[in-house]
This record gives C-alpha cells, sequence and structure tokens, in this order.
C-alpha cells in the first residue's frame, strides 16, 4: 500500500488514540506490561489495516450474506460426531439456538450456537436466528451439563439479536439473558465462543462471556444494528452505513478494543465462498485456543474470565 | 391539617407549552398539575391518581438512606470517547452538556450509607444524564460498589432507571453487561446481599445484566421493566400489545419481580429486607 497523505493522517490519529489508551486505566491492575505489548502489536498491525467506511460496511454485508455458513454448517464440518439436544426442560425447544454434544479434535465439547435459516421456510423456523428466552435456558442447561462433565464449552454467535416480541418479554428475556451470563462466568470448564456472523447486542453476549473471544474476519459485533443506530441518533434508518462507521462494529476494530482476543481468517472473499475452508480455518483457531485453555485450573481460569471482563472499558479518573 | 392550593383545574389548559412538550410537573396519567414543594412532599408520586413521577438520583438517595449517610465515592470518574463518537454531535459535547444539566459526572450515583439505620452500599441511577444509559463509567462504578459491598460485607442497595447501553461508546457499552454481571458475581461469592430496585424505566441493557440479578427484585408501580421498548416490539412484529406491556404489573404476574412497592412504601421495606439479611442479629 503506499503512503498517501491520508494515510500518513490516519495512523497519525492512531498513535495517538492509542497513546491515550495507554494512558488511561483500560486495564486495571495486574498485567499491564503484558497489555502495553499487546496494545503496540495492535498499532503495528493498525497502522497497515484501519479499515475505511466501505471496509466496515463490507463486513456488515458479508456478515449478514445469505450464504454464509451458519452454525450447523461449521458443526458438520468441523466435529465427528454431533448429538444435539433439544428443549429447555421447563417450556419449550427454542429452533434459533441449537446445542449439543459433540465430538471435536478427539475430545467431547459442548457447543451451542444460534441458527439462522438458509431459505424463508427455515428462516422463519429458526425465527432469523433471534432467541427466546427458552434458547438460552437450553443453553445453560446444555453448559451446566458440560460443567458436570468436565467438558470444554464452545459458543457460536450469529444473531441479529433477542427476540424483541411480546411473548418474549412476557417470559422474561431480559432476565434469562442475565442469568446466562452468570452462570457462564462461574463454569469451571474452559470456554471460547466465536462470533461468526452478526453478533447482535444483548442476544449475543448472552452466550459470550468466555475464557477466550473470537471472531471471524467478516464478523460484527455491536451494541445495536446500524439500523437501530442511525433511527436513534440519526432519526434515519438510511444513515446505516454512517453509523456503522461510528461505532466499529468490525473484528478489527473490536480486537483494538481489547473484546476479542484473536481474529479467525476467512477463506478468499468470505467465508460464503468456501464452507469446507472457512470451517477449517475456525476450527484451528477453536483448537489452539483450547489448548491453551485446558492447562489452567478451573478456578484459575475463572479468575481470569471474570477479571477479562471486568476491566472492559474505558474511562477517565 | 395542611392546607394545599388545588391548582389541578387551573392548569388543565396550560399542560402543555408551546413545543407541545408536557410540563415537568403534570400527571401524564391524570393531568394534575403541581407545584414543585407539593411533589417534593409527596415523594413525587400524584396524590390524585398515585403516578409515580421520575425521580433524580440525589432526590433518590435523599428519599432512601437516612439523613447525612450517604457517602459518595469515585466522583471524580468520567467517561472516554473511545471511538471519537460522532453523530449529529460529538458525544464528549453531550456528556459534557448532560454533565451541566444534571451536576452528576455520569448516569449513576453509589456510595455508602444507611437505610433504617442498617448499613449497605447505596447505588442510583439516574434517567435525567443521557437516558440513564450504560456506558464504561456506569459499568465501573457499579462494579465498584460491588466490591465495596462485598470488602465492607455489606447489602448492595441499586435503584436502576435506564435506556439500556450507551450506544456512542459501541462495543464497549455492550461490554458493561458481562462487566457488571461479572461483578455481581463476585458479591455474591462474598455472601453480600443485592436488592434490585427497578424503577421507570428500566429496560435492555441493565435489565439484561445487574438489574435482573438482584437476590430480591423489588420495582415501583408502573415501572417499564422490558428489554426491548413497546415501540419497537410494535415496530419490528405488529404484534398487537396488551395494555400492560412491560409495566412493572406484567412483569410480577408472569413472576419476574418479588414485589411492587410504592414509592412512599419502599423506604421501610427495604430497611426490613436489609434487617432479613443482616449478619448482626
Amino acid at each position: 500500500m503506499s503512503e498517501s497523505p491520508s494515510t500518513q493522517a490516519e495512523e497519525l490519529k492512531l498513535r495517538e488514540r492509542l497513546a491515550k489508551l495507554r494512558d488511561l486505566p483500560l486495564l486495571r491492575g495486574v498485567g499491564v506490561s503484558g497489555e502495553m505489548a499487546r496494545l503496540k502489536r495492535q498499532l503495528d498491525r493498525m497502522a497497515e489495516e484501519e479499515p475505511s467506511e466501505d471496509e466496515v460496511w463490507r463486513s456488515v454485508e458479508l456478515a449478514r450474506h445469505q450464504d454464509r455458513p451458519y452454525t450447523l454448517d461449521y458443526i458438520e464440518r468441523m466435529c465427528d460426531d454431533f448429538v444435539e439436544l433439544h428443549g429447555d426442560r421447563a417450556f419449550a425447544d427454542d429452533p434459533a439456538i441449537v446445542a449439543g454434544l459433540a465430538r471435536f479434535d478427539g475430545r467431547t465439547v459442548v457447543l451451542v450456537g444460534h441458527q439462522k435459516g438458509r431459505d424463508i421456510r427455515e428462516r422463519t423456523h429458526r425465527n432469523f436466528g433471534m432467541t427466546y428466552p427458552e434458547g438460552y435456558r437450553k443453553a445453560m442447561r446444555a453448559m451446566e451439563l458440560a460443567d458436570r462433565h468436565r467438558f470444554p464449552v464452545i459458543t457460536l454467535v450469529d444473531t441479529p439479536g433477542a427476540y424483541p416480541g411480546v411473548t418474549a418479554e412476557q417470559h422474561g428475556q431480559g432476565g434469562w439473558i442475565a442469568r446466562c451470563q452468570l452462570l457462564m462466568v462461574r463454569l469451571g470448564v474452559p470456554t471460547i465462543a466465536c462470533v461468526i456472523g452478526e453478533g447482535g447486542s444483548g442476544g449475543a453476549v448472552a452466550i459470550a462471556l468466555t475464557d477466550k473471544v473470537l471472531m471471524q474476519q467478516n464478523a460484527i459485533y455491536s451494541v445495536i444494528s446500524p439500523e437501530g443506530c442511525a433511527a436513534i441518533l440519526w432519526r434515519d434508518a438510511g444513515e446505516a452505513k454512517k453509523a456503522a462507521a461510528a461505532f466499529k462494529p468490525d473484528a478489527v476494530h473490536c480486537q483494538e478494543l481489547g473484546v476479542v482476543d484473536a481474529i479467525v481468517p476467512e477463506p478468499g472473499d468470505g467465508a460464503h465462498t468456501d464452507h469446507d475452508e472457512a470451517a477449517r480455518l475456525l476450527a484451528e483457531s477453536l483448537k489452539a485456543s483450547l489448548t491453551e485453555l485446558e492447562p489452567l485450573a478451573s478456578d484459575e481460569r475463572r479468575r481470569l474470565r471474570r477479571r477479562r471482563f471486568r476491566t472492559m472499558g474505558l474511562y477517565l479518573e | 391539617m395542611e392546607s394545599r392550593i388545588d391548582v389541578t383545574v387551573e392548569n388543565r389548559g396550560a399542560e402543555r407549552d408551546q413545543d407541545g412538550k408536557r410540563h415537568p410537573n403534570t400527571c401524564p396519567r391524570c393531568h394534575s398539575h403541581y407545584r414543585e414543594d407539593e411533589l417534593e412532599r409527596t415523594l413525587r408520586v400524584c396524590p390524585q391518581c398515585a403516578h409515580h413521577f421520575p425521580v433524580r438520583a440525589r432526590d433518590r438517595v435523599v428519599q432512601l438512606a437516612d439523613r447525612g449517610t450517604f457517602a459518595e465515592e469515585d466522583t471524580d470518574l468520567r467517561s472516554g470517547d473511545p471511538l471519537k463518537f460522532f453523530d449529529l454531535r460529538a458525544y464528549t459535547d453531550r456528556l459534557a452538556e448532560a454533565e451541566v444539566a444534571t451536576g452528576l459526572g455520569d448516569a449513576i450515583i453509589a456510595g455508602a450509607a444507611a437505610i433504617e439505620r442498617r448499613p449497605c452500599e447505596l447505588a442510583v441511577m439516574d434517567f435525567a444524564f443521557m437516558g440513564g444509559s450504560m456506558g464504561s463509567t456506569v459499568g465501573e462504578k457499579f462494579a465498584r460498589a460491588c466490591e465495596r459491598a462485598a470488602s465492607r460485607q455489606v447489602p448492595l442497595v441499586c435503584v436502576t432507571a435506564s435506556g439500556g447501553a450507551r450506544m456512542q461508546e459501541g462495543i464497549l457499552s455492550l461490554m458493561q453487561l458481562p462487566k457488571t454481571v461479572c461483578a455481581v458475581d463476585e458479591l455474591q461469592e462474598a455472601r453480600s446481599a443485592f436488592i434490585s430496585v427497578m424503577t421507570h424505566p428500566t429496560t435492555a441493557g441493565v435489565l439484561a445484566s445487574f438489574a435482573s440479578l438482584g437476590d430480591v427484585i423489588v420495582s415501583e408501580p408502573g415501572a417499564l421493566l422490558a428489554f426491548t421498548g413497546p415501540r419497537v416490539v410494535q415496530q419490528t412484529t405488529r404484534e398487537k400489545l396488551p395494555d400492560d406491556f412491560g409495566l412493572a404489573e406484567s412483569n410480577a404476574r408472569f413472576g419476574h419481580v418479588d414485589a411492587i412497592v410504592p414509592r412512599a412504601e419502599l423506604r421501610p421495606f427495604v430497611g426490613r429486607l436489609l434487617a432479613m439479611f443482616s449478619r448482626e442479629s
């Protein structure tokens, strides 16, 4: 890439931003030197590839691409066997979330993921990957099972958000999202989340409170959809592109902010072009993270997990 | 008996100003209008129809805590602007403006207090500060309140009023959900009680994190407690909403809150709970 004046200005801006980040109590307490090194690495990488408004929007489009592999596509390719578990043992089975026992890289794991549908019928059946409280209860049941039997937990995040409907509210949408997170803080087993498409707000973070959070190259992870943000702040849902550029839901920015630990590469022009290769790359990253997490004692993992999230945020004091 | 000038009738015609906005002291339900001192005396509850007006954080502390016991902490904590966020205006401008308008550093205040002579940690949110939205500072202040409660071995009482996560901080505001959940986990590990008082409105990110994790969940009458508010549910699903959609009463019917407590009874009620959790006797 040639050094045009605008990219130099951009780099200066980034350096300034990181310098400020470094001075702030972004990560309180221990491990400061490690964090500094991480920030420096990120600076080097970012200076090369700060995404533009168009690139951010491309991520949004690719993350929602209709041919993008979904949870079941990955399970089929990454796992030697998979037994799906159904129902929340209370009330219903939510098809927007898939949970089950899987054989992955020579061990049994519990795999939980949002599931969108590809054609209209399946999409309606899966409710476009928008979960009801029943779905989070199913996820919690599967994760409790994992904890009992010492199976690692892998979650795949791909949802526009938790379902905004009357019955979902009546069944306690907010409360179950909160309780699902609380359960995940306490799991003694290694836990890994990967955002594989849309990481939409509370519905996404409900199953992403894990030791390691990965994100695919063209996935997005955000507090609100670009359209929703534009509708509220610009009072015009048509300004979604502008909104996305402002709140930066792409993987590079999420890593820069310390929200994700690693970016999982995608084949060529995106995961939708080659499902097999996308699954191979994802499996590789998951294996690497598992190998890193498994030697730790469960108390240590819990402590690190809690600190990972406890230190999120940027404030001045 | 104290005499009170009834201004209800005279002010009916003047309940909206030129901008079409309702005067903050006009009851949105029965349109009664009150002088400031009248509302203060009734804890900002409409004497005609029992509508609960919003309460600012500092007023709430006065209503709930024993006089002079609240010792605020982390008063210098302010939000950063991690994204250099700019919509129609800069986030930093909005922050500065909110601080001037409310006299608060962010949408929550927290510190040690006593309620009915029982020591506790008290955290109170203020909807007037950017819709009570939760960014890094709100998350941090809540988490520190949990830590202080845990280390002092006292219960935490948190009064919420929030529209959810603060969009202007992007993904970092979403990360305040797991962060505050982690803080509650630490609180529970230390066996400190957590009394969550949900007031109007407690929605989205705050409902989907710490507010729902109280050992006891109390709500004020008529408060909206919903992950998604009625307007968005209506627009997205085109469903017909029940009249009491998302209100405290509906939440109680579906089993999501332990008690609906009118404002005048809140302080003695919280006091009773604190006594239940007391480790002294």
